[in-house]
């Protein structure tokens, strides 16, 4: 080794000229003899963190070593590519796998969830039949012991009974109808849940149905002092195409709901045509002008939120269509109200407003979602308005179709059928009707009105009686409302005594509209001729025409009597009847009622007289006949009779050219056995009645062998 | 009239307490229907008929008891003449014991038919007391009509 001379800076310098630019590598060399202790040939003295390369240099000095660290100036930039790049398909990895997870999770999930509906289909149409069927089992096997009782109930009212056993039966009676009645409404919940409700469509007069639901509640309102009434108005035509029960049903249920739950002041059940209300918004609330004096809720509000009633949501035509009548129906109580909070459920099944509600007054709570649900069905809402401590007011409508045959038939509207002798009767009368509410006499009015009469109010005694003294028009009838007259006693005394003093062949008959039997009424200070008749409410117009009849001798006696029976009497008119009887008290007794019926009767008291009064030819066209009688008993005489019938040893011409004789007798027997009847038929007799007489048994006996004769001429 | 009134209700009361107390029934009020203008005096017509009839009836049986030897199908017969009328006019108490009589008749239980007898005695006058002041108010309300 000769030694040599190295520039290193030129050396590094041409050795890494080409690695990398002087800037960014840093060379450090050194010489590393002695190893604790490099000696810095070359390069700054930066300190040698990082990496760094390190090389041996050989020079050739054997000596010596040395070495070259090489590392970069700047430190290697984080790689960000890479590692975006990885962390990038690291998400994206693990992204797809969670949702293949998920998807398989989610297919699992609903193929289970679809199995369980399965299930629980299953289950539900299985229930819904067993629901049909029990439905239908119920409707029958619990109805038909249920109306067996009934029946044997009411036969067993029939029979003789004590004061004591009428009342326990009666009792009985009671709850087998309350339990029917429950049956049926929880049966209608069925049926209208399952949609297989019907609704009839039958021609029926809606006032008649509303005459017998005020007279189903007119006990329990005067028992409780609340005032009832009903006024539908006069636009209402008399017949009505729809479904009569049904629609009975709703109104029942409605003012049943009322009646629980009002202890005073009014129940006022309206009808109208939604055409008469839909534009009157003002109704008078104010306590003046209220039935009873009570305040009321504002009916408007119970139809406030009615579809057909909006203006945007109306197909509903101004003016009325063909046939259809739409019915608005209000039923207003002054009762306790329904509370706020209770309000919105009303209208669900099986809710009562309170859990002492059933307990109370009991019922089910079906009543109104019944209701609902048949008002909807008659294509109509129903609505409520209730103020607590105030009272209530029930809604509805309904569409019927009109069942006059002449559309224009607004105004006619008596009551058919049996009244109608009375309303031709009171046709023409006069009224005068004194009560100082509007609403009230207008209902008083209405009933009025109905039966023929026109009606004048007025609103207080002295005020009637100018009417009725000055008035040219000959007033018939005064119907004074109690308040008024209890008001002031001096005044209606002094009202009767110028009743007397009247000028006329027929003074105008007085009566008192009374809403509770008070017992105040018999110590009237009230003197003279015209004493008062009272008139109890509810008004229906039935009742309003018999007690004017009643009072004023309106329609003779005797057809009040013959009414009853008048089968009986059109078999019986003008025969000739024989009545054999030992006992002079049911002669006379059974002789009087064969007489009302319009027979001619005879009576003998044995036997022997019989048969030879009945010895053809005789004139008789029955005749009764005691059984048990000393000498010769019933059946003896008639053997004999029929004896002689039979073997006439006279000539035919002695029998009025009549062959053959038989003359209809019937047994009277106080014991109906069945050896009885036996023995009866067997010695000829043609029946048997029994004693004393029974109506409808007299009337079966004898239409057997009578015919009608329908004017009474033989 | 005041006092008409006060018959009228008076009548009424003592009607339907008879009603009530089981001494007449609904026969009775068949009867008060068979009353008009053409028979105005029926119902007390009927009644008297049925006292005469009902004081001899009682007295022969009394006497047929009173035998050595009691005919029992004699008294028997008396008392279903007397049942027969009481039911015409719907004396209802006095019907119902003469069932029961004719059951003790039947069985031939002389003491059982005498005490019978004297219960029917007294029934039978408790009823004529009663129908007889329904009729005494029937007049006066006839009188005070006038």
């Amino acid at each position: 080794y000769i030694g040599g001379v190295f520039d290193v800076e030129s050396l590094v310098e041409k050795l890494l000229q080409q690695l990398a630019s002087k800037q960014t590598i840093l060379v450090n060399v050194y010489d590393t003899t002695n190893r604790s202790h490099p000696i810095s040939m070359y390069g700054s003295n930066v300190s040698a963190d990082g990496l760094q390369h390190v090389s041996t240099l050989n020079f050739g000095d054997p000596f010596r070593k040395h070495e070259m660290h090489c590392r970069f100036k700047q430190k290697p930039p984080w790689p960000w590519l890479a590692i975006t790049t990885s962390i990038g398909i690291l998400v994206i990895a693990y992204l797809v796998g969670y949702i293949f997870h998920a998807t398989v999770n989610r297919i699992a999930k609903v193929e289970d969830d679809y199995n369980k509906m399965m299930e629980l289909k299953k289950k539900a149409e299985a229930a819904d039949v067993a629901k049909s069927q029990f439905l239908a089992t119920v409707s029958h096997e619990i109805r038909t012991p249920m109306n067996g009782v009934l029946g044997m109930l009411h036969m067993l009212m029939d029979t003789d009974l004590d004061v004591t056993q009428q009342d326990y039966v009666r009792t009985a009676q009671g709850s087998g109808k309350a339990l029917v009645s429950l049956i049926n409404e929880v049966l209608d919940q069925a049926k209208i849940e399952s949609g297989r409700l019907e609704l009839d469509a039958v021609q029926f007069d809606l006032r008649a149905i509303l005459d017998d639901v005020l007279s189903l509640f007119s006990g329990k309102s005067q028992e409780k002092g609340v005032e009832l009434a009903v006024y539908i108005s006069d636009r209402v035509p008399e017949m009505l195409i729809g479904d009569p029960g049904r629609f009975r049903q709703i109104i029942t249920n409605l003012m049943g709901n009322s009646m629980k739950f009002t202890e005073k002041g009014h129940i006022f059940v309206t009808v109208h045509l939604v055409e008469e209300v839909i534009g009157s918004t003002e109704v008078e609330t104010s306590s003046e002008n209220t039935l009873s004096g009570f305040p009321v809720t504002d009916r408007c509000s119970s139809w406030k939120g009615f579809k057909a009633f909006s203006q945007e949501g109306s197909t509903f035509p101004l003016s009325p269509p063909s046939d259809s009548i739409n019915l608005i129906v209000s039923v207003e109580d002054t009762g306790v109200g329904i509370p706020p909070e209770a309000q919105s459920r009303v209208f669900t099944p099986f809710m009562q407003v309170g859990p002492s509600i059933s307990r109370i007054h009991g019922g089910t709570g079906i009543g109104l979602s019944i209701s609902k649900c048949l008002v909807g069905l008659m294509n109509g809402e129903i609505g409520f308005v209730s103020i607590p401590k105030t009272g209530s007011t029930f809604t509805f409508t309904a569409v019927f179709t009109n069942g006059c045959s002449n559309p224009n038939e607004y105004k006619s509207h008596k009551i058919n059928n049996q009244s109608n002798s009375a309303s031709t009767e009171f046709q023409g009368m006069t009224a005068l009707v004194v009560d100082p509410r509007p609403v009230r006499a207008k209902v008083s009015r209405y009933h009025i009105q109905r039966l023929g009469i026109s009606v004048e109010v007025v609103s207080d005694l002295n005020q009637g009686w100018s009417n009725i003294s000055s008035g040219n028009g000959a007033i018939d009838i005064v119907l004074v409302e109690q308040e008024v007259w209890d008001r002031d006693s001096h005044l209606s005394s002094l009202f009767i005594n110028n009743f007397k003093k009247i000028d006329r062949r027929t003074p105008p008959k007085l009566f008192i509209l009374a809403n509770f039997i008070s017992t105040s009424r018999t110590s009237a200070t009230t003197s003279g001729d015209n004493t008062p008749s009272i008139i109890m409410k509810p008004l229906r117009s039935s009742m309003l025409a018999a007690s004017l009849q009643r009072a004023m001798g309106v329609g003779s006696k005797g057809n009040a009597r013959n009414r009853e029976l008048p089968a009986l009497r059109n078999l019986l008119l003008g025969r000739k009847i024989l009545i054999i009887d030992d006992n002079n008290v049911n002669l006379k007794v059974a002789a009087g009622a064969l007489k009302k019926y319009g027979a001619e009767v005879e009576c003998a008291d044995s036997g022997k007289k019989a048969v030879s009064l009945l010895k053809p030819p005789h004139c008789f066209d029955a005749c009764f006949m005691d059984i048990q009688m000393p000498e010769m008993d019933g059946f003896e005489a008639t053997k004999l009779i029929r004896e002689m019938e039979k073997h006439g040893e006279t000539s035919v011409e002695a029998y009025d050219n009549v062959s053959n004789w038989h003359v209809p007798i019937l047994a009277m027997t106080a014991d109906v056995i069945q050896a009885t009847h036996e023995e009866c038929l067997k010695c000829g007799m043609d029946g048997y009645v029994s004693k004393p007489f029974e109506a409808e048994q007299l009337y079966r006996e004898v239409s057997r062998f009578f015919q009608s004769v329908p004017n009474g001429n033989l | 009239m005041d006092v008409m009134t006060q018959l009228q209700r008076q009548w009424r009361e003592h009607t339907a307490y008879l009603r009530k107390e089981g001494y007449l029934d609904d026969q009775f009020e068949q009867l008060q229907k068979l009353q008009d203008e053409n028979s105005p005096d029926f119902v007390a017509e009927v009644v008297s008929i049925f006292f005469d009839d009902s004081e001899k009836l009682l007295n022969n049986m009394a006497r047929a008891l009173e035998q050595k030897v009691v005919d029992f199908k004699q008294v028997d017969a008396h008392v279903h003449q007397f049942k027969g009328s009481s039911a015409s006019i719907g004396a209802m108490r006095v019907k119902n014991l003469c069932i029961e009589f004719r059951n003790h008749c039947e069985a031939q239980s002389l003491e059982e038919c005498v005490r019978c007898l004297r219960k029917l005695q007294y029934e039978y006058s408790v009823l004529k007391n009663q129908l007889e002041y329904l009729f005494r108010l029937e007049q006066q309300i006839r009188a005070a009509g006038v």
